[in-house]
């Protein structure tokens, strides 16, 4: 090939790989300084969120077993966390830049996950309701905290480490 | 020479040579390709956390594991230490975007000071991570090693403690070669290597991985300390 890639030779930006016509659409310095900055403060809101519910969880949620409503507020966390993760790959990555071929090889394959979390996770549930079904001793000793209570930590500074104990 | 025009009639617009398929280059392609390989390396490891989990009938309640931040003595303060250093990671990101974007002008000065700030910003998530694993060691937790009791008060097993220094020591290190790579860049930045080249795309696929190790933490911060 006669416009093969040499990256010994002394290039620039648009020589150095002939086969690539692209160019990213920001060489508006402003308008792509204020995207940065719109997804900076984005991310931050998200986040300042997220720790809202966090914060909601804890005054909420004290060691029984999770009830709808917690599995609900943390159902929101993950889909924050999607959405985090969609305009840190979208706009810092810039993969919202790059043509769909592309995006499709990578976008694709993850799908994979959809499966793979609720395969998995509904195979550890299953597990655990076979063995409290079958292990009356596990069952009894991970629920009762009078016949397996967690030891008394000497070392001061785990505090809140008892906060399950009622 | 018959066949090459054959060929020829048969241009396509991206799949018939002379042309990247993706309009990428080839390092670019092929980093993103290890990025998804790197996902699912993460992913496989964060399943299995939630697999443990979900087969548990009690856990630990990381507000009571994760609750101490410098200098705040024993205040109970849950959350609090664990988004300083989220936020530290977001803008580390953002000073790489930016170091990127410089790239992209050929300023040199601009990607050197912005790759001082995303280094200045990495330093500082590993000394964070690092003061939080000497606390929880301190406290008596290490792989093999639970001091937490589960949410009901039940004895935990070690899984809470092996999982959570598994998959953060295995982000970290990611921290850690990131931190290496950029580091690399700002000596090759400033011993005129990509003024050379004339190009600077190489700080965008430095900036590619960077950006995964903030994406990776974003869902670690989520499934230890969130939910």
């Amino acid at each position: 090939m006669s416009n093969h890639y040499d990256p010994t030779k002394d290039i620039s930006p648009s020589a150095a790989y002939p086969e690539v016509s692209f160019q990213h659409p920001h060489s508006d310095d402003k308008a792509f300084k204020k995207k940065v900055a719109k997804t900076t403060w984005l991310l931050s809101l998200i986040t300042v969120v997220e720790l809202g519910i966090g914060f909601f969880i804890y005054y909420l949620h004290k060691g029984e077993p999770p009830y709808f409503f917690i599995l609900l507020l943390k159902g929101i966390v993950c889909i924050l966390t999607l959405a985090k993760a969609y305009y840190i790959v979208a706009v810092f990555m810039h993969l919202g830049d790059e043509i769909k071929n592309f995006v499709m090889t990578i976008v694709v394959p993850l799908l994979l996950f959809i499966w793979f979390i609720i395969a998995f996770l509904h195979d550890g549930n299953a597990f655990k309701n076979a063995r409290n079904e079958f292990d009356k001793h596990h069952e009894e000793m991970t629920t009762n905290p009078q016949k397996n209570p967690a030891p008394v930590i000497k070392h001061e500074e785990v505090k809140g480490e008892g906060a399950g104990h009622h | 020479m018959a066949q090459e025009a054959t060929v020829n009639t048969h241009r396509t617009k991206w799949w018939s040579g002379g042309k990247s398929p993706f309009n990428l280059e080839y390092g670019k392609v092929m980093m993103w390709y290890f990025l998804m390989s790197d996902a699912f390396t993460f992913g496989a490891f964060l399943i299995a956390y939630g697999t443990a989990r979900f087969s548990s009938n009690s856990w630990p309640d990381p507000n009571d594991v994760f609750n101490a931040v410098p200098f705040m003595g024993h205040a109970n303060l849950p959350l609090v230490f664990v988004s300083i250093m989220t936020f530290i990671l977001i803008i580390s990101s953002v000073t790489m975007v930016l170091a990127v974007h410089a790239g992209h002008n050929r300023d040199k000065a601009g990607v050197q000071k912005w790759l001082i700030w995303t280094i200045i910003g990495g330093l500082a998530f590993l000394g964070c991570q690092a003061w939080e694993w000497t606390h929880l060691y301190h406290a008596g937790a290490w792989w093999g090693l639970n001091p937490f009791a589960n949410a009901n008060g039940t004895a935990a097993n070690t899984a809470f403690t092996n999982f959570f220094f598994t998959i953060t020591g295995f982000h970290g290190f990611h921290v850690f070669s990131g931190l290496i790579i950029n580091v690399v860049m700002l000596l090759m930045t400033r011993a005129n290597v990509f003024e050379r080249k004339g190009h600077y795309l190489m700080i965008e696929k430095a900036g590619l991985y960077w950006h995964f190790v903030d994406l990776v933490w974003v869902f670690v911060f989520m499934a230890f300390y969130l939910i």
